[in-house]
């Protein structure tokens, strides 16, 4: 374990000192895990005995994960709907390409629905993706209906039984009600035809406590069922999606580590949690 | 987080207030819920502690002054006020014009941070101001930003210099400088540089970032950043200003409900100020940073400036001088006018968002009913009054049960949501009348007469109905 290693060697050398509890509070809060959730930690190991701290510390991070299913939906029989959805500028566009290589790459059919109609060429952005990894996309009008896109798109992946139908949506603020409104008819929309499977909120691992709010925002007008965390490779640490997850339960699927189509992994919790007290 | 950042505040601050006299314990005591409230809003550690050290530092020095001033808790709170002010920034700072024309303004930053967006609206900014801006496109790694910005560009009718189609192809260094060649040849006094966002670590980019820099020579590198970001806006901070350098910052997404951490860590650690601040998805949502206005929002002082400058904007001047001029030679105020005031209102925005631009608004009793806040009321009110025949909109009083369940058909409501809105409608009135013959001493300004029958938020609703439990675990953990 990477665990703070040098600091956990010189506490299990003899007392833990104050400067070394500020020193594990501090780098915490430093991840992104929130004031809250650190103080906490720290309750928790001072109750230990001093040699397992750092297992303590691991533990109960690792107990804080959500207990839902991590796996991509899919359904055998009919085309499995996922929706991308979050806050701009977070990558939605790019890991809706991600995940149509990683689908192609389990030999999956998928169908791309560009209903990012509002921002300039948005769908351009998608066009150029698709062409790229050899998928179809269904376009709008600039400024159009998204939700009339995104049915256009269910009705064609119902016809042609498509196994995948990816929607990418326009970036939203949370605190927009009026555009979360319009997330949730898409949404309905889309169910005339299709049941949605999946709905990905896709978070910028660079996001501080802000992201709370966000996931619940999107919970309430979507559904939310798996996060997206971005921007993995760089240097934050991404601990906002722990948080994320201990206070809604919804699980991370998976992680996003560069712009290229593979930069996609699959949520694996113990580099994660490594990585975070790194 | 924002607005539970300004509720700690003032919280911490009634207790102190609770006091009267204060001792070094005291000002400890609220140093510790100033910190706690700082770090939940994405301050950086270190400058909560820089923060909390010179706040000690100051109230110690003068302490025996603050004991002798009549309210020594709103002392401390001067203190802290120009404290967030100091590090925002002091005032506001404005784009250094190069003496040789063209000045270049060179954007960096993150993925997603906005960059695209923002050259748009800057350059509308700097456009409305008289200049010739040109925008050059040597973000040549995501796909289609070149497209994006071509677009951008000719939505806000600034020309953009694009020889590359991007998506990987072409060199931005070379763009950049031809840009630059291009712009004065045309003759444009400002060039604006758009180029691909990069992650502090990647030193390949970076190294490309800073080449882009040598070329041009900017007069201004601004540092684009998101205003949701959390503890790693310090160290990426950093990596721009030692890899590329920069001169002033620009928050964008100011018009999310996070942005106390972001502003305060990077000028602090930096000592860079933040110029701009994007405000949303329109390309004029977009103005010069106000290091004041946002202290005074992260103490829940209330942005009075703002909210007086957008009443400005969706009050249009037609309106507001038919209204004023009905309210001076003493007409009534018609359901009509309540409903071109409602229209109003809506262009505004959110209403919880306005109201939370008043003072004391993130006060605990307050703040609840803000959250209870029903946006489909107006609308509901709105509906209400359309229903109406001109008639009844001039006269009210013709109002009888018969028109009343007509309305209330009509509009899809209850006769008792009909009867309550006139009933408050009529009240408002009378206010309107007194006010006119004096008796009310209540100045309003123009064109912001009376939320006549404002809907109220419901004060004492209860809030823990037993609803069904979601089937969905994570929606589930919701609700609880």
């Amino acid at each position: 374990m990477a665990l703070f290693s040098k600091l956990f060697a010189k506490i299990r050398g003899g007392q833990t000192s104050q400067s070394d509890w500020a020193e594990i509070h501090d780098s915490l809060i430093a991840a992104d895990l929130g004031a809250k959730n650190a103080a906490e930690i720290i309750e928790i190991a001072k109750k230990t005995k001093s040699d397992d701290i750092s297992e303590a510390i691991f533990n109960s991070l690792k107990s804080w994960l959500s207990q839902n299913s991590r796996a991509l939906a899919t359904n055998s029989v009919r085309t499995t709907t996922v929706m991308i959805v979050g806050v701009n500028g977070t990558g939605k566009t790019t890991s809706t390409a991600k995940l149509v290589s990683h689908l192609k790459s389990e030999n999956r059919t998928v169908l791309l629905a560009a209903a990012d109609t509002f921002r300039a060429a948005a769908v351009e952005q998608l066009q150029t993706w698709a062409q790229r990894l050899n998928v179809e996309v269904v376009t709008g009008p600039v400024n159009g209906d998204p939700a009339s896109v995104a049915f256009e798109a269910a009705t064609k992946a119902k016809e042609e039984n498509t196994n995948y139908l990816i929607i990418d949506t326009a970036g939203r603020l949370h605190t927009k009600s009026g555009l979360m409104d319009e997330l949730g008819k898409v949404r309905r929309v889309v169910e005339k035809v299709l049941p949605i499977d999946e709905v990905l909120l896709v978070v910028d691992a660079t996001t501080g406590q802000n992201g709370i709010v966000q996931a619940k925002v999107f919970m309430e007008s979507v559904v939310v069922t798996g996060l997206i965390l971005t921007k993995m490779d760089g240097s934050a640490k991404g601990g906002i999606a722990l948080a994320i997850e201990r206070e809604t339960g919804i699980p991370v699927k998976f992680i996003g580590t560069g712009e290229g189509a593979s930069d996609l992994e699959v949520f694996v919790a113990e580099p994660y949690l490594n990585g975070l007290l790194a | 987080m924002f607005e539970s950042l300004s509720a700690k505040f003032q919280g911490a601050f009634a207790s102190l207030r609770s006091k009267g006299r204060l001792k070094s314990g005291d000002i400890a005591e609220i140093s510790n819920e100033i910190r706690s409230a700082l770090l939940d809003s994405d301050v950086a550690l270190s400058v909560v502690d820089f923060f909390i050290g010179e706040l000690k530092a100051r109230t110690d020095l003068v302490l025996e002054d603050l004991n002798k001033s009549t309210n020594p808790a709103n002392a401390v709170f001067e203190i802290v006020n120009s404290l967030l002010i100091e590090i925002l920034g002091g005032s506001a700072r404005r784009i250094r014009l190069a003496k040789n024309p063209p000045t270049v303004i060179l954007l960096t930053g993150l993925q997603g941070a906005g960059k695209t967006s923002l050259a748009g609206k800057l350059a509308k900014y700097l456009k409305d101001q008289g200049n010739t801006p040109l925008l050059v496109a040597s973000d040549l790694q995501r796909p289609n930003a070149v497209t994006q910005l071509q677009v951008v560009g000719e939505s806000v009718g600034v020309p953009v210099f694009a020889p590359e189609p991007g998506n990987g192809v072409g060199d931005p260094i070379t763009v950049a400088k031809n840009g630059l060649a291009f712009a004065k040849d045309k003759l444009h006094n400002i060039v604006i540089v758009d180029t691909a966002g990069r992650l502090g670590v990647d030193a390949q980019l970076m190294k490309e970032a800073k080449s882009i820099r040598d070329v041009v020579n900017p007069d201004e590198v601004l540092y684009v950043v998101d205003a949701m970001v959390g503890q790693d806006a310090v160290n990426t901070a950093k990596a721009f200003l030692d890899g590329v350098g920069f001169d002033a910052i620009v928050l964008t997404k100011l018009d999310g409900d996070a942005r106390g951490g972001a502003a305060l860590s990077i000028t602090q650690v930096t000592g860079k100020p933040i110029m701009f601040a994007a405000t949303g998805e329109k390309v004029t949502d977009f103005d010069l940073f106000y290091p004041d206005r946002m202290a005074s929002r992260i103490l829940g002082l209330g942005d009075i400036a703002t909210l007086a400058e957008q009443a400005k904007g969706a009050f249009d001047s037609d309106t507001a001088s038919k209204l004023e001029s009905k309210f001076a030679s003493g007409e009534d105020f018609t359901l009509d006018d309540f409903l071109a005031q409602l229209e109003a209102m809506k262009k505004m925005g959110s209403m919880t968002k306005l109201l939370g631009m008043l003072p004391g608004a993130n006060s605990g009793a307050m703040k609840k009913q803000l959250e209870q806040f029903d946006e489909g009321e107006l609308v509901k009110t709105q509906s209400i009054v359309q229903s109406m025949t001109p008639l009844e909109r001039n006269d009210p009083k013709v109002l009888n049960g018969s028109r009343r369940s007509r309305i209330a058909k009509g509009s899809g409501r209850q006769v008792s949501d009909v009867n309550s809105l006139v009933e408050r409608f009529s009240q408002a009135q009378k206010v309107m009348k007194q006010m006119r013959s004096g008796k009310g001493g209540m100045q309003l300004p123009p064109g912001m007469a009376l939320p006549a029958g404002m809907p109220k938020a419901p004060a004492a609703k209860v809030i823990n109905k037993k609803k069904s439990r979601s089937g969905n675990p994570a929606k589930r953990a919701l609700e609880s």
